[in-house]
């Protein structure tokens, strides 16, 4: 799948730029890279709530984006169901996965600054 | 609720154990096991732990950002079964001076003898394809595992093996989607895939090698016997393999022996920086 | 982790534009802003706005990614499981802020790419801190501490920047930062109560961290022009010298906790300014550092190209195959 735009950016940016500040446009760099596509990342907090964009990623394809995002997006427990979105297309993360997705930020309490009982007390920490 | 209920509750099965829950029980003495089932916590707890310090390292050095979150996810997984297997192992074990040995004194005072890992953990990362390997073999071997011993006679082993499988279950997953990827990519990364493959295929047999020790705990319905894991491993894993376009390496299989502490050079390498802080303060908090 | 204020604005672009075409877009603008609201991808913005944005949002990123390095250093030898897993999620969790704000600097268009060529080319700035060297374990401790504690003052304010992505990107930033700061004072406070060796480590990456963590608000208000034109735009909301001083006063108080003491004995508060106020900082090294003649530029930037350029024949892969895939499908459907 070849790399996609930011949906979110606007299409005409490069040009505004070029318009009100033509000497400091660089010209747009070639990459022999084989860059990733950009995908937006929607994530469903708990059941019943709606997906909310949690932000986006780099990932080759579908596949790869989804389980990026489950890595970047939902490390904390955020999420129970993911959508990542390409130009066009929405995938969603697999319902029957067995729970083998979102398991492994249960338990990892030491991600949040209530497990650091012995700061407690002090003030702005 | 005591600190002791509070834990005896979590000690179920499909419950997100913590390494800490674990050591309380063994503290408090509601979870004791006997020696053999210790010394069998032991090597589970240190192949887990190798495979972190290794994967550890990939941390700021993946082949992309979202990798380095991955492989950092899977080296906080490994390492969480590590502590919770070397925790409960330790509460069969003492200290010279009387005390029980915590997950840290087994991880960071004992010599390279005493690690009871199988060699396969121990191999270099190598390229992104030989870790990838190394991954492969390992996620597919402990989810088989793993999914087993939930059904342990041991209350704790299965509760560990409940938590751990869930997690290897995705780690598995990672490994399958880039052996597709690095196998059907480009030239080179086929050819990255095949040589990670060729390098790590020697270590495979070990995992899956039974002796008097598992012979024993499998027939008292608290251990897997590992080999009787070798079927289905060699089934999952070549369906990946086939669907890859890959074949098993035809390599001789290496003597192993590490579940007797018997290792390759590497494990000392790995030792001397996991273990130098710990030991230049003997006795420190941390 | 650090939101250090490096960024200027180019005289060209704040000279403004009479283009009718884009009055429209201007006065628009120029009521979001002073309404207080927020800029999205598709409004239209001036261009020294955006240029602005992408370079703070850039360095910002940068900076996340390099500061990976000095505490990805001690994984290896955290010297106990816990403190082993905590750093991993904590150097595992700045990869992934580096990531939002890239996101939030892609929406302004330009893609992650150009912005990892430019770093690694070392045309890109990156927060100056992270060029220092972590030498103890204690250096955990006061990185999360003081560089962390430093990062945090700056990225509050943020959260209400006038750009959404932005601000959304530090919005979820802060949240999971908490438990950095946390844990590396944790890390101090047992080293501080621990062995004559463990207090005097602590004392020692104390020492050496806090002057760079203090310096990590920016050159002083009369030496940062373009602290202005941000503050304007709502981009910024105090000034690095008054960030500095709020960020001075909470360390007092809380590094007596911690038993240990900063190498500054010219903190007092002025009662008159009710302003925390501190000894000289060396700005002289600040800007030799910035001008990539730190201890660590070199190390640094070469372990970033090695693991980018280490890494494109897998990325290279995993496009291949992706494309190999989907023309399968294509193939399929016709």
């Amino acid at each position: 799948m070849s790399p996609h735009g930011n949906p979110e950016a606007p299409a005409s940016s490069a040009t505004e730029i070029n318009r009100e500040a033509p000497k400091a446009s660089p010209a747009p760099q070639e990459h022999t890279d084989h860059a990733w596509g950009l995908w937006e990342v929607f994530v469903r907090s708990s059941r019943g709530l709606s997906h909310v964009h949690a932000g986006s990623l780099h990932a080759p394809d579908a596949a790869m984006a989804l389980r990026n995002a489950r890595d970047l997006y939902t490390r904390r427990n955020e999420g129970v169901s993911i959508w990542v979105v390409p130009a066009d297309a929405i995938a969603a993360s697999d319902p029957d996965s067995k729970g083998a997705f979102f398991e492994s930020p249960q338990g990892k309490d030491y991600r949040h600054a209530t497990y650091y009982t012995k700061s407690e007390g002090v003030k702005h920490l | 609720m005591s600190e002791a209920n509070a834990s005896a509750t979590r000690i179920t099965p499909g419950n997100a154990l913590r390494p800490e829950d674990i050591a309380l029980e063994v503290r408090t003495g509601l979870a004791k096991p006997t020696e053999d089932t210790a010394e069998y916590a032991l090597r589970l707890g240190d192949d887990a732990l190798i495979l972190a310090q290794r994967l550890g390292h990939w941390i700021s050095r993946a082949p992309e950002l979202e990798e380095d979150i991955a492989l950092g996810n899977i080296a906080l997984d490994e390492l969480g079964h590590a502590r919770s297997f070397l925790s409960y192992a330790g509460g069969a074990m003492t200290n010279d001076d009387g005390s029980a040995r915590s997950e840290d004194d087994l991880a960071y005072f004992r010599r390279e003898h005493e690690f009871r890992s199988v060699q396969l953990f121990e191999q270099p990362n190598g390229d992104f394809a030989a870790t990838i390997a190394r991954q492969f073999v390992v996620s597919y071997y402990q989810f088989l595992l793993y999914s087993r011993l939930t059904e342990s006679k041991d209350a704790t082993l299965a509760a560990i093996a409940a938590k751990a499988v869930k997690e290897v279950d995705y780690h598995r997953d990672h490994a399958a989607q880039w052996v597709l990827r690095l196998a059907g990519g480009t030239e080179e990364s086929r050819k990255r895939m095949i040589h990670g493959f060729r390098i790590m295929w020697p270590y495979v047999e070990e995992l899956f090698r039974d002796d008097d020790l598992t012979g024993r705990l499998a027939e008292a319905g608290i251990a897997v016997a590992p080999s009787s894991l070798k079927e289905d491993f060699d089934r999952l894993t070549g369906e990946v393999l086939t669907e890859a376009g890959l074949e098993v390496p035809d390599v001789p299989a290496a003597p192993g022996g590490g579940r007797q502490g018997k290792h390759s050079e590497h494990l000392g390498y790995i030792l001397a920086e996991m273990q130098v802080l710990a030991r230049e303060h003997p006795g420190a908090s941390w | 982790m650090a939101a250090q204020n490096l960024q200027s604005v180019p005289a060209e672009l704040t000279a403004g534009t009479s283009e009718t075409a884009e009055a429209d877009g201007q006065a628009n603008f120029d009521r979001v802003i002073a309404e207080d609201s927020r800029i999205e991808p598709k409004d239209w913005m001036p261009a020294a706005y955006r240029k602005t944005l992408l370079r703070q949002i850039s360095q910002h990123a940068h900076s996340e990614i390099i500061g990976m390095q000095p505490e990805a250093n001690w994984i290896s030898r955290a010297p106990s499981l816990k403190r082993k897993a905590i750093l991993m999620a904590k150097v595992q969790d700045e990869a992934g802020h580096g990531l939002y704000l890239y996101s939030a600097a892609e929406s302004l268009g330009q893609n992650r790419d150009e912005m990892t060529d430019a770093l690694i080319a070392g045309k890109a700035r990156y927060s100056s801190i992270f060029n220092y060297p972590a030498l103890t374990w204690a250096d955990m401790g006061a990185i999360g501490w003081l560089v962390d504690g430093a990062a945090i003052c700056n990225q509050v304010p943020l959260c209400r920047a006038s750009y959404g992505p932005y601000g959304r990107a530090m919005v979820r930033i802060c949240k999971e930062e908490s438990f950095h700061q946390r844990q590396g004072f944790e890390i101090l406070l047992e080293l501080s109560n621990g062995t004559p060796a463990q207090k005097q480590m602590a004392q020692d990456a104390v020492n050496r961290w806090y002057a760079p963590a203090l310096m990590m608000f920016g050159p002083p208000d009369d030496d940062s022009p373009n602290s202005k034109q941000s503050m304007a735009w709502n981009i910024k909301r105090f000034s690095n010298d008054e960030l500095r001083s709020r960020f001075v006063g909470m360390m007092v108080e809380q590094v007596r906790v911690l038993g240990l003491t900063l190498p500054d004995d010219q903190i007092r508060f002025n009662e008159d300014s009710k302003k925390w106020e501190h000894g000289p900082l060396d700005w002289d090294e600040f800007h030799e550092v910035l001008a990539g003649r730190g201890p660590c530029n070199s190390q640094r930037l070469e372990r970033r190209r090695e693991a980018h350029d280490g890494g494109a024949w897998v990325r290279e892969a995993a496009a291949a195959y992706a494309q190999k895939q989907s023309m399968k499908t294509k193939e399929y459907a016709a």
